[in-house]
């Protein structure tokens, strides 16, 4: 199964490898760009080639971390470089390893200056997104999750928007003062297990009133990621002012970074306490992440910021579900995961299609483009149905199962949510009727043209992981089922194990 | 046991006697041959790191004890070499051209080289006090080399001035040392505060002894609250001067500062401790601050150093085995991040003048962009962004800290970096984001060239040669937690 081959170190470093190569371009300008885009786009579905072979080689039916390589990093302290995939993160790493060749191909007539550097800032960007997905070592995982950071600075302070040097500097400090904490808290478990090797430590039991404090710094790094009312403001900035293919990256994958983050660490290593602040903290954050955005984004004027807005909101449910600890809110978390990868990636592509025409984001502007642009409309609708939740698409599946999780722990919790479910239905029927019907008066859209071959290109796939997902998502739940399970009766294991099923206050705060 | 043993100062003696040999020739060759000294001093150091990184790591004392070679202390000197022989080597070129070419540059460099590694060996209070002047007195000097522009002057005055201060106390602290102990030997030191009953406070004259040896040593490290003369100083000097004293003397006084710490005073740590805390503490906020509001990159860098400085004592707060390693660790990092940075800064110049003003960077990616790469490069690791090696600077000195349950400084002390990280990214927007200024002038000497490749290169590939350095680190620090 594992084979001979470090899979995992190719697919991770492979991009890295690519990016290094791609230094070497020098020619025209005119020339050097070309060769930029294909060599990029070739490095990157060589990668995504080499990871369909986790999907295929990967054994369903069990938690085991699988593909695993080892390799002694810092001798003499426990700390190795090991990469490893289980259900929970395999889907991640294709997720990624997906959206970055459909990134290069939608940055390619869009990205008209420094097309090389930007080119190499995706590739290492995908090292980067990759590695972190894979990493078993705390200390490799914080490596990749800080890393990501560098390259995104890049994508949106240089090929940004009018604003962009702000939102840059707001999305790289913000999520740094997040990570920081997350180094201490790493740093702490480190000495109290004496290891950094993940596996490991998702077996440790560590002491409850540490507990506490290591949940808060895990959260100010994750909630940060994810990101939870009430420090979201900075994806709304960062999503208006990035390019559309970095749009597509930070909700696509970089977003999950931070529910990955809960479900591998948060959940499993620090039961109690998450079973302290769940009710405490997530719940009331995450109804009003998806009640609250979902306001905004109804008000919004701009459409990438509505889109962010909706993100949020989205992102609220996967909060709730992977915290309700049921196997179908683990998994309907998961799935909404994946589902919002795809969706929110390509409805930022959507925005680009007619921002690369236009110009313009503002909705006011445009106004029955199914008259010109049919296939457009189409590809617009399935996606935007999708991320309302319409039954036979993956958005659908994973509220729904989240919501199914919610009822068995709290029925206010599921409630709430599931009006956000109605609110974001209002808010995307609101934006395409103002974007695609209604009558074309405006004079520069009479000229508008529809998809090209390569924009078909791009959505074409997203289409039909969106249907797939939706009609037949057993395949997927297949793959993570095991690894859910898995997690949640640890966690109930855990807290059983302690005698307080919901601990108090009082037994968490360190000094009583 | 021993009264002379000049084996053990072989290294020392080969820097001093070339030195000498050089001045000499220096003075019958005249000023033409500064290049030819400057090339044999890097020459000598070169060899002289050789030398020394093939030499065994053993403890050997000489002098009656007042010298001592071991691990630790080879180590450091290490470093030091490294920093002096590569900030000589990237002065060449601007001393030419700035009418600064003259043959003692070169050699006083070295002399405050040889000061630096008699720092670190040092065993003695007298003799810690011997290596400090001797570096110290060199330093002034250069600091003023350009004698005919007031900056120059104003930079070495001011720095004469408080450092001869910070001596002082310096001196006052060893001299209340000596009265309540008795000795100025370390390892009487330490065995006569080792042999107190436990429980008994130290007295107080002793303590204010070390508050006072601290004061001294916080000052040539540039800790707060002694770093008022850095940002003068720093933005005074001509820029192959600063490029060294943000590095060697550094690197030297740390080590300093560790061995007396933990050595003479090693059973004191509970008393030293708070006051490297609060030291750190201050000095980390106030390197992030400060250096927000700076428009000279010189300026920015002194901040930064103090910054850094900060971080490195958390390691040294953290009192430990590991802490010591932190600090070792981080010196050597920060060592070449910092020179590869003044490289940069070093070519600088437009219309064959030197520009400091950080806007200058304006849009150098499209201009030249392998150097806004590597400045790049170094602004991220000093921000402490992995996977570049400063952050496992900070990682390993943040290790100790938590290790050691000094968790409130850890907190101060992360949150310090992402207020730091902010002029660190300025200057990579500027770099990036904004459109081009004036070009700086081309080529770049060969000598910038190299230095800026090698070290970017190390700060990019730290992570896979990570092991050796920290086991170095790490046999660095057990020899002073050895007994």
């Amino acid at each position: 199964m594992t084979g001979d081959w470090p899979i995992l170190t190719i697919i991770t470093f492979a991009p890295l490898a690519g990016a290094i190569m791609m230094l070497a371009i020098r020619a025209e300008p005119e020339v050097t760009a070309s060769n930029s885009r294909w060599a990029a786009l070739w490095i990157s579905l060589f990668t995504f080639g080499v990871s369909l072979l986790l999907w295929f080689g990967f054994e369903r039916g069990t938690a085991e971390f699988q593909f695993v390589e080892e390799t002694i990093w810092i001798p003499g302290f426990d700390i190795s470089y090991k990469l490893g995939v289980d259900g929970i993160s395999m889907p991640f790493v294709l997720l990624s390893t997906l959206l970055t060749p459909i990134c290069i191909l939608a940055s390619w007539d869009a990205i008209k200056v420094r097309v090389k550097e930007y080119m190499i800032a995706f590739l290492v960007l995908e090292t980067m997104m990759v590695g972190m997905f894979c990493a078993l070592d705390f200390v490799v995982f914080y490596v990749f999750f800080e890393g990501v950071l560098i390259p995104m600075f890049l994508i949106i302070g240089v090929w940004g928007g009018a604003r962009r040097v702000y939102s840059a500097f707001k999305f790289f400090l913000y999520t740094l003062a997040g990570s920081v904490l997350l180094l201490l808290a790493v740093l702490a478990i480190y000495f109290q297990t004496g290891t950094s090797d993940i596996p490991t430590l998702l077996a440790t039991r560590l002491p409850p009133e540490m507990q506490f404090w290591l949940w808060l710094a895990f959260f100010a790094s994750f909630a940060v990621k994810v990101p939870m009312w009430p420090v979201h403001t900075w994806l709304p900035d960062a999503h208006v002012e990035a390019p559309t293919a970095g749009s597509v990256i930070l909700a696509g994958v970089l977003l999950k970074m931070g529910g990955y983050g809960f479900l591998r660490f948060s959940l499993p290593m620090l039961p109690e306490a998450s079973a302290f602040f769940t009710p405490a903290l997530i719940y009331p954050l995450s109804i009003v992440a998806v009640i609250y955005t979902s306001l905004v984004a109804l008000a919004q004027e701009d459409m990438k910021k509505l889109i962010a807005y909706s993100s949020v909101a989205h992102m609220g449910f996967v909060t709730v579900g992977i915290f309700t600890v049921t196997q179908q809110g683990i998994e309907g978390a998961m799935i909404q995961m994946l589902s919002h990868g795809v969706v929110s990636a390509a409805l930022f592509l959507v925005v680009g299609v007619i921002y690369d025409r236009l110009h313009t984001r503002e909705i006011a502007r445009y106004g029955g483009l199914v008259e010109r642009m049919p296939a457009y409309a189409l590809f617009f609708m399935v996606f935007m149905l999708a991320s309302v939740g319409l039954p036979g698409t993956s958005g659908f599946v994973g509220e729904f199962l989240v919501l199914v999780g919610a009822f068995q722990v709290n029925t206010w919790v599921a409630l709430l949510c599931a009006s956000g479910m109605v609110l974001g239905a209002a808010y995307m029927l609101y934006l395409y009727r103002r974007v695609i019907f209604g009558k074309l008066t405006k004079e520069d859209l009479l000229k508008i043209l529809d998809l090209t071959w390569r924009e078909k290109a791009v959505f074409a796939p997203l289409v039909a992981v969106v249907l797939w997902m939706g009609i037949y998502p057993m395949s997927f739940i297949d793959v993570f089922a095991a690894s859910v399970a898995n997690v949640v009766d640890g966690y109930h294991a855990a807290l059983a194990g302690s005698g307080t099923p919901a601990p108090s206050l009082a037994s968490l705060w360190p000094g009583r | 046991m021993d009264t002379m043993n000049l084996v053990a100062i072989l290294p020392e003696l080969l820097v001093a006697c070339s030195a000498m040999v050089l001045l000499m020739l220096g003075v019958f060759r005249g000023n033409d041959s500064t290049r030819f000294v400057l090339w044999m001093a890097v020459g000598v150091i070169l060899v002289t790191f050789s030398w020394l990184l093939n030499l065994p790591a053993q403890e050997v004392t000489a002098f009656g004890g007042l010298f001592v070679t071991d691990g630790f202390g080879r180590f450091m000197k290490l470093l030091v070499l490294l920093g002096a022989g590569l900030t000589i080597a990237m002065s060449i070129g601007y001393i030419e051209r700035e009418q600064m070419a003259r043959f003692e540059f070169p050699v006083l460099m070295l002399f405050a080289t040889l000061g630096m590694m008699m720092m670190v060996s040092a065993n003695d209070l007298m003799s810690l006090y011997l290596g400090l002047e001797l570096q110290s007195l060199s330093l002034y000097v250069i600091a003023a080399f350009r004698r005919d522009t007031v900056r120059s002057s104003e930079a070495g005055l001011k720095y004469f001035v408080l450092g001869a201060l910070s001596s002082g106390m310096l001196l006052y602290g060893s001299s209340m040392v000596y009265g309540f102990v008795g000795s100025t030997s370390f390892e009487t030191v330490a065995e006569v505060l080792g042999a107190a009953p436990a429980g008994e406070a130290p007295s107080v004259g002793l303590i204010i002894g070390l508050v006072f040896v601290l004061a001294g040593l916080a000052f040539k490290v540039s800790a707060v609250p002694f770093h008022m003369w850095t940002p003068d100083v720093y933005e005074g000097a001509p820029t192959p001067v600063t490029a060294f004293f943000a590095s060697a003397p550094k690197v030297a006084a740390m080590a300093l500062l560790v061995r007396v710490m933990t050595g003479p005073f090693g059973d004191l740590t509970t008393q030293w401790q708070q006051i490297v805390v609060v030291v750190s503490i201050g000095s980390m906020v106030l390197g992030a601050f400060a250096a927000i509001n700076q428009t000279n990159i010189k300026r920015l860098m002194a901040y930064s150093s103090i910054g850094h400085m900060g971080f490195v004592l958390v390691g040294l707060a953290a009192g430990s085995e590991a802490g010591v390693r932190g600090v070792a660790i981080y010196m050597a990092i920060y060592l070449l991040m910092n020179i590869g940075t003044f490289a940069c800064i070093l070519c600088m110049r437009q219309q064959g003048r030197m520009v400091e003003g950080i806007d200058d960077l304006k849009g150098l990616s499209k201009t030249s962009p392998m150097m806004a790469l590597a400045l790049a490069v170094f602004m991220f690791s000093m921000a402490g962004i992995p996977p570049l090696a400063g952050f496992f600077g900070k990682f390993y000195v943040f290790l100790a800290a938590i290790q050691e349950g000094l968790y409130t400084l850890a907190v101060i002390g992360v949150l310090a970096s992402v207020v730091g990280a902010f002029y660190y990214l300025r200057i990579v927007k500027l770099m990036y984001f904004d459109e081009p200024a004036e070009s700086f002038d081309r080529p770049i000497a060969r000598e910038l060239r190299f230095i800026i490749a090698g070290t970017s290169l190390a700060m990019v590939l730290f992570l896979i040669v990570i092991g050796p350095v920290v086991n170095g680190a790490a046999a660095a620090a057990s020899v002073l937690f050895a007994g």
